[in-house]
């Protein structure tokens, strides 16, 4: 009898052992996850299923290596979707890698948390200063991540169709006001022939609220939190300004120019036809031209009052505290500082490069282009979402409450409530605040 | 009554000589099944226990996600604030209003299913397999078929007014706070109910098949039939089902996240959803797992409920 | 309930003709209902993204009309490395089964048909792991198994490492244990008469003779369920490999869905590659439920 137990506990054992072997034979990747092994650094950048970006960042670390012989950079991709996850586990691991890119909005939140450290820059070949500022994330004076590039929104329309209903078609210099903006919407809704008059993809779960719908609050008067201190969002984000940018936004959906939920893919919606304006981002606008060709309008943003605002900042590169190679990190991000890299970042992107000189150099983009209208927002209306380490949380606080807003939820208490919330969130965390 | 199937190597031996003492074989009988859930335990406390443990103990900390100071130990500030939270008393409502719905409707419906496909036709093979699709199908996939198909003009609507000769019009399913949950409710049971048809169907396998002919000597009604045969034959799978779509309804997430995320106007947010999001978006851990685990223990105590009213009748 | 052949399917009282018509056509309908979306899916792989939400506002998104090719598939091949993908998840889901199917049997038999002081403990305490959601506690999970030490073989040599980021057996041994596969055959194996074991015991068999020549092959339909359930979270997992695996080697195909979702998504490729890794489930439940009717059947001719 005891061999017959011994044998049940031999075999419980075996399984196990068995279940140890089979998944032993492939698990031979454990040692590559930490930020550097000696003069080899780890690179993560979110461009997985991104062939073009993927490209010219392995491009960049082909040249680094082949340039100089003390390092190697080895790269690994992540899909975007799901970027922040994978970080947020590996640094709680403990297993960041040395070189990794961030969202843009990201970079304080980050930067307190201890995931990033502060970079010196001095030594690349284009300089700091030549930036458009909303592609350099600076955190309590010190620089932690830069961009090649940003995106701008814009609408999206057909010269036909602002011809046939009579719209003045807007300009950098004069874009629409208010006033315009809601008569063209009303011309178009009365003739019937839109599905949507105006689409401003409210179907996307993510990020894209702030990103899309702040500038408009901003351009209103308000903002997401009040920026002399970053103390409170009292008075920024539930004041006259804040409640009058939420009863017009209501006001979309309950006059019927806008979907409350926009379909999975609005900007095929606007190529097929069904949508007239598409507030959208510079990224889809060679498909678009594929599309209508000259007829094609990109429009700027409107002026609620408080002058046209986009938003700004977006994929950025920075350099993490645990590294255990930063002078070999900061010789990377160095090297990768030349205006041919910025040049093929944004062709391969459809982006607008982070220079003046790269803008200049990629089709479309230097002056008198037919893209660069973006390069000009991204110049003069960019705002970069509030630098604070806050910001991932009022990020899903204005989220929840735009959406609330755009269901009939009271404007003024839903703003009041959200100030309330962020409010709370700042007092109750000892966040250190400030570009 | 039938004879008992007489196995090759087991039966033809001779009776055994040894005739341990009752005490010994107990003894015996303990160890073997302790070795043999051991290997289970051992991995469920690896796994589960363990992390689950450390997960509930941040409840009881200001733990964040992203933080440059460890956790600090903060008693039972996070529970004060969840009991002064009003989108967990929503989310609480509407997890148990879809659990309701849900459970009684899934199961039921499930056990229809499975019935219809356990008959002796031609191509049950096929009907069991597509019943099983919406299972399989990715969540990406449905989630943009639904949305359309809610819309104001989308095909329910269109249904709807074509099945009561244009008299009642739809309204915006998703987008409507009255209508957004019994939406998400009936997606969840077309996407869901294939599943537990799978696990009635391997229920009615267990019932002896002269059970049945001895019902139809008697000739016996498909209700007969069904009420005394069928129903109580699948007493054990009951139990199942109950539970585990119990406990499934109560952790909905995945559907409202891609649906409607919790709007509109907090109308489909529910317990797991805000706990998820709270503790990964907001970066509060620490609240995120007093939720967790006020959570857990309120479903244990429905679930032990359960078991109890389950073991009265029977 | 003595029998020991319980049986698949049943002939019923005489069905008149008009019922049975009936019943055809309540499936026919059913069928419909529940297939549309695997319909869309497939069409839409053979569309360009802009047709694909085009011909949604009517009955062409279930057709193949307008544009159609294999553009989308290619596409996916170019895009994702959904060979390997695959390969990874056929690998670890495989496994997950195989393994879970005899650690959770074993468990269940122990508490279904044993005698031993704190099985009901045990249970209640299994079936309770249910209610915890993985997204809950994933984080320190993640923590925990970045200490877990394992043994390497290098050739002759075994080597401690610690640490189990960025492997095959993180995407495995979590998953294999599992309450809901012990609490199924649980309440399977109570189905099976008690006499059989008693029987067994007086022919000298021991407890695990038991499990793998009496119970396990009458249990068919459970480990047929055991197994369909057990691959699909297999298959689908996604959370968890992004969060410990780094190498896109090891990657399973559900993370590759990611991969797609850029500023701007391609919908068809979304579609071609939700095909290619939905219809291999989906091939793998017809083979699962024909041996599911089978297993019984065959069981009780040669019992």
């Amino acid at each position: 009898m005891e061999s017959r137990t011994r044998r049940l506990t031999v075999s419980s054992i075996a399984a196990l052992a068995a279940a140890a072997l089979v998944a032993g034979c492939g698990g031979s990747g454990s040692t590559g996850s930490s930020g550097a092994d000696g003069d080899t650094l780890t690179l993560w950048t979110h461009n997985a299923g991104n062939a073009a970006e993927y490209g010219v960042v392995k491009q960049i670390v082909k040249d680094f290596n082949a340039g100089q012989s003390k390092y190697k950079v080895k790269i690994q991709a992540f899909p975007q979707g799901s970027y922040n996850d994978s970080v947020v586990a590996a640094a709680s691991a403990k297993k960041l890698p040395c070189i990794l890119d961030v969202d843009g909005p990201n970079v304080p939140n980050w930067a307190w948390g201890g995931y990033l450290a502060p970079l010196d820059l001095s030594k690349g070949k284009v300089a700091v200063k030549d930036q458009l500022t909303s592609t350099v994330a600076t955190y309590q004076d010190k620089t932690y991540a830069f961009g090649f590039y940003d995106v701008a929104l814009t609408m999206y329309s057909r010269k036909s169709v602002l011809k046939k209903y009579d719209i003045r078609v807007p300009t950098l210099d004069q874009p629409w006001t208010k006033g315009e903006f809601m008569d063209a919407l009303a011309k178009i809704k009365a003739s019937g022939k839109f599905k949507n008059t105006l689409d401003l993809g409210t179907g996307d779960p993510g990020e894209w609220w702030p990103y899309a719908y702040s500038p408009m609050l901003q351009s209103f008067g308000g903002d997401l939190i009040d920026r002399s201190a970053y103390k409170t969002a009292k008075g920024a984000l539930n004041g006259e300004k804040a409640v009058e940018w939420g009863k017009w936004f209501r006001s979309l959906v309950t006059k019927g120019y806008a979907p409350q939920k926009s379909s999975k893919s609005p900007a095929d919606d606007f190529r097929n036809g069904k949508t007239a304006i598409q507030w959208d981002g510079s990224w889809s606008a060679q498909a678009n031209t594929d599309k209508f060709g000259s007829d094609l309008a990109i429009l700027p943003p409107v002026d609620f009052g408080d002058g046209p605002k986009i938003g700004g900042a977006s994929w950025q590169w920075g350099m993490s505290s645990t590294c255990s190679n930063k002078e070999g990190a900061q010789a990377y991000l160095n090297f990768s500082r030349q205006t041919k890299y910025f040049v093929d970042f944004a062709k391969a992107t459809g982006t607008i490069a982070a220079t003046d000189a790269a803008a200049q150099q990629v089709k479309g983009y230097e002056t008198g282009g037919q893209f660069n209208i973006f390069l000009k927002a991204a110049q003069e209306f960019a705002v970069v979402r509030p630098v604070t380490p806050a910001y991932p949380y009022i990020s899903t606080v204005f989220s929840k409450t735009a959406r609330d807003i755009l269901a009939g939820a009271n404007v003024s208490s839903a703003l009041d409530q959200a100030v309330s919330q962020i409010d709370n969130n700042l007092s109750t965390n000892n966040y250190s605040t400030g570009s | 009554m039938t004879s008992l199937p007489s196995r090759p190597g087991t039966a033809a031996g001779a009776p055994q000589a040894r005739r341990p003492t009752r005490r010994r074989s107990r003894r015996r009988e303990s160890l073997t099944a302790l070795g043999m859930v051991s290997p289970a335990v051992f991995l469920l406390l690896l796994f589960f226990v363990i992390p689950v443990v450390l997960a509930f103990a941040l409840a009881f900390t200001n733990a964040r996600l992203v933080s440059p100071t460890p956790a600090e130990f903060t008693g039972l500030q996070n529970f004060r604030t969840l009991l002064d939270d009003p989108l967990f008393y929503k989310s609480l409502r509407n997890t148990f209003y879809f659990a309701a719905v849900v459970v009684p409707l899934q199961g039921g419906l499930a056990l229809v299913l499975a019935l219809l496909v356990n008959a002796k036709v031609k191509g049950v093979n096929f009907f069991r397999t597509v019943y099983f699709i919406p299972v399989v199908t990715s969540m990406v996939v449905v989630s943009i078929l639904w949305t359309l198909m809610y819309q104001k003009t989308g095909l329910v609507n269109e249904l709807i007014s074509q099945l009561t000769f244009g008299v009642v019009h739809g309204p915006d399913w998703l987008n409507n706070p009255s209508t957004a949950m019994p939406a998400i409710i009936f997606m969840s049971v077309w996407q869901g109910v294939g599943f537990h048809m799978v696990i009635w169907l391997a229920g009615l396998q267990t019932i002896p098949q002269d059970l049945y002919e001895a019902a139809d000597i008697d000739g016996a009604t498909r209700w007969v039939r069904f009420r005394y045969v069928t129903w109580p034959g699948l007493r054990t799978t009951r139990t199942f089902v109950l539970i585990t779509i119990t406990i499934a309804a109560f952790s909905l997430f995945a559907q409202v996240s891609v649906m409607t995320q919790g709007g509109p106007l907090d109308s489909t947010t529910t317990v797991v959803y805000q706990a998820v999001q709270t503790g990964y978006a907001q970066q509060q851990t620490g609240y995120a797992s007093a939720i967790s685990l006020v959570f857990f223990v309120l479903v244990l105590a429905v679930s032990l409920v359960q078991r109890f009213l389950t073991r009265e009748k029977d | 309930m003595t029998s020991a052949s319980p049986a698949p399917a049943r002939p019923g009282p005489r069905t008149p003709l008009l019922r049975m018509l009936a019943l055809q056509a309540a499936r026919i309908a059913l069928a419909l209902f529940f297939a549309f979306p695997i319909v869309f899916m497939l069409v839409s792989s053979l569309k360009p993204d802009q047709q694909i939400f085009g011909d949604l506002d009517s009955i062409k998104a279930f057709l193949p009309v307008g544009h159609v090719s294999l553009d989308n598939y290619t596409g996916v091949f170019d895009r994702v490395p959904a060979a390997r993908f695959l390969f990874n998840s056929i690998g670890i889901s495989a496994v997950t089964v195989v393994l879970g199917i005899f650690v959770n049997s074993l468990a269940a038999f122990a508490l279904s048909r044993m005698r031993w002081r704190g099985k009901k403990i045990v249970l209640s305490a299994v079936i309770a792991t249910l209610i915890v959601p993985f997204e809950t506690f994933a984080l320190p999970l993640v923590w925990w198994v970045n200490q877990l030490p394992w043994l390497e073989v290098n050739g002759f040599h075994l080597t401690l490492t610690e640490g189990w980021l960025d492997t095959y057996q993180v995407q495995v041994l979590p998953f294999v244990a599992n309450a809901f596969s012990i609490f199924l055959f649980h309440q399977y194996f109570q189905s099976i008469p008690k006499e059989l074991d008693e029987a067994a015991v007086i022919d000298g068999a021991n407890w695990f003779g038991i499990y793998r020549r009496i119970v396990m092959p009458l249990s068919g339909p459970a480990i047929a369920t055991v197994a369909i359930l057990t691959f699909l979270p297999a298959w689908n997992s996604y959370l968890w490999p992004l969060m410990v695996v780094q190498s896109e080697d090891l990657r399973p195909v559900m993370v590759g869905i990611q991969y797609f979702f850029q500023l701007n998504p391609s919908w068809g490729e979304i579609m071609a590659y939700s095909s290619m890794i939905t219809v291999p489930v989906l091939a793998l439940f017809v083979a699962f439920q024909r041996a599911f009717v089978s297993s019984i059947a065959s069981s009780g001719v040669k019992g």
